[in-house]
């Protein structure tokens, strides 16, 4: 029996298999993102870049809760022009579809972002428009103007796939979701963090120096998967699942859920890089055991019910 | 949150805090730790004690003042509260045979809980220690406490105040011309002392295990801040053998600031 295949298609970007790394994990530097290529990646996306150099939160960022994290990074990054030669030099080595994520504190940054960065040999731009401890940048997703002003700004700068990603915090997912389709977006990417916090007992205080942080991991797959769900029945444009996925097992879900490609993060921190060939070659049995020759058949199964 | 059991000072610009955690008294010689100050932040330091290696149990981190952090952790005293998170990261590796371990600035720290494992390995020892004077020699009284009767201590001062007048790399390299019989280089120190160490391990064909430091954020291997070329020092590191750091890019010439923008080391 010839062995499933993993390929998919992702708003017109061929990718040799169905992952990604979620934004914000290793996509800092050139070497890090070959590193990330070579873990078996269909593709990958960058941490998210704004127009000027960020140095982000103090420590503590990063918080342990059970099977999660809960982090308040403050979008750290070189700034849009340093991570311009970052990726120059990466490209090349890469090998695989590239996706930089972009954010702003205004709709007009996003398209200026996405303007500065579309000469590049890049697949296409990943919208956070959903941070939720960054305040302004998370708010722009969760007004529908303000997140129709931005798609259309980035839609005006590129003719590259345009993912847009969006807060499982919205009052609803769905109408944000039609709201960047019309907006002329290619693909959602459902979801980023939830907004949260962690006290410590014994300080008396809040454990992150930002206070409010994501929520990420086992405790966000629920949610991340309703998210999903209701997109699929809100949109035609593909989803990106992202959220708590661990194992290969909870890939397949969120395929059944309706997505078509998913994200990996916090599980790195618990699993290590070999994650993601342990989820491949989960999928890939399961697949085989089902008598399926590609993922196009999980896609929304769920829905069919 | 631990407690602090005790402060000792070791020098006026160095002390070492002591607690009692069950992870860290488990953890490898070499591998740091998250130290939390409320309000202030959150760094890494080195395990300098080692719980399960001591009499009392006690762990301990040795804080040198550098900055706000540094300076926060100097004004605890025994019975403060202080954040720990960890321990992270791969630590040296005993071996047996004859070795050299060198420290620079405070890069004896995480060596130090090393020694009782090298001792039980039957090593013939020589430990190094470098810094700017002698009043800013930290932590060697324990260090020759730990190799009396079977190793030895030899110091290195930049201003020739006490011992060999020059680096701790220099002296080393000088021990090494007189006999490169040795089976293993520890180092730990500032990174251009690190890259002579790799070059004497290379000259000499002796193997190597270096402790690098970069800035580090959620010191669980996501983030990709604390990186040197495709490694992440808080789990592939701190510690680097010496064929990993051969030809790595970055090491030895830049690091990230908190940006991540590329800065000369």
């Amino acid at each position: 029996m010839v062995k499933p295949c993993l390929q998919v298609e992702l708003a017109g970007v061929e990718l040799e298999n169905p992952l990604m790394n979620a934004s914000g994990i290793l996509g800092l530097t050139s070497y890090s993102l070959a590193r990330l290529a070579e873990a078996g990646l269909g593709a990958l996306v960058t941490k998210s870049i704004g127009l000027k150099p960020r140095l982000g939160n103090p420590n503590p960022t990063v918080v342990e809760v059970p099977g999660g994290l809960v982090n308040s990074m403050g979008l750290p990054n070189p700034g849009l022009e340093a991570f311009k030669s970052e990726l120059e030099e990466s490209l090349p080595k890469i090998g695989k579809p590239l996706f930089v994520s972009v954010f702003g504190f205004s709709p007009e940054e996003y398209g200026e972002a996405v303007k500065r960065l579309d000469r590049l040999p890049v697949a296409g731009f990943e919208l956070n428009v959903s941070c939720p401890h960054m305040g302004g940048v998370g708010e722009i997703g969760g007004s529908p103007e303000a997140l129709r002003e931005a798609v259309r700004g980035a839609r005006a700068s590129t003719g590259k796939p345009l993912l847009v990603k969006l807060s499982p915090n919205l009052t609803s997912f769905a109408e944000a979701a039609r709201v960047a389709e019309e907006a002329g977006a290619d693909g959602i990417v459902a979801t980023n963090t939830v907004r949260s916090m962690v006290i410590d007992l014994e300080a008396e205080r809040p454990l992150l120096a930002g206070v409010y942080g994501g929520l990420s991991g086992l405790p966000l797959k629920p949610v991340a998967l309703r998210c999903v769900y209701e997109a699929y029945e809100a949109v035609k444009i593909p989803i990106v699942g992202c959220g708590g996925i661990f194992t290969w097992r909870d890939a397949a879900e969120y395929f059944m859920a309706g997505a078509v490609a998913i994200q990996v993060g916090t599980a790195i921190a618990y699993r290590g890089l070999e994650v993601f060939r342990d989820i491949l070659s989960g999928l890939s049995a399961y697949l085989e055991a089902k008598g399926l020759d590609d993922l196009g058949g999980l896609v929304g199964a769920a829905h069919k019910r | 949150m631990v407690k602090i059991e005790k402060a000792r000072v070791e020098t006026p610009q160095v002390r070492t805090l002591f607690f009692m955690d069950e992870a860290c008294s488990r953890a490898e010689p070499g591998q740091f730790v998250m130290v939390w100050i409320p309000s202030v932040d959150e760094v890494p330091m080195s395990l300098s004690y080692i719980g399960s290696l001591e009499p009392d149990g006690l762990s301990a981190i040795t804080v040198r003042r550098v900055g706000e952090a540094s300076e926060a952790l100097h004004r605890l005293e025994a019975g403060s509260l202080l954040g720990v998170r960890g321990p992270f990261g791969r630590g040296f590796k005993p071996v047996e045979g004859r070795v050299m371990l060198v420290g620079g600035g405070l890069g004896i720290a995480p060596m130090k809980p090393l020694l009782p494992k090298l001792k039980r390995l039957n090593c013939e020892a020589t430990v190094v220690m470098g810094a700017a004077t002698a009043s800013e020699l930290a932590l060697a009284g324990e260090v020759e406490r730990l190799l009396s009767g079977w190793g030895r201590l030899l110091k290195a001062t930049d201003d020739g105040s006490l011992g060999f007048k020059g680096t701790a790399a220099q002296l080393a390299a000088e021990i090494l011309e007189e006999n490169s019989g040795y089976s293993q280089l520890y180092a730990c120190g500032p990174e251009p002392m690190l890259v002579k160490i790799l070059e004497l391990s290379f000259k000499y064909g002796i193997q190597a295990q270096l402790s690098l430091e970069r800035y580090i954020k959620c010191g669980v291997g996501i983030c990709g801040s604390c990186t040197v070329g495709p490694y992440r020092i808080c789990v592939d590191g701190p510690v680097f053998t010496s064929q990993t750091l051969k030809d790595l890019p970055e090491f030895g010439r830049t690091r990230r600031d908190a940006s991540g923008r590329s800065i000369p080391v």
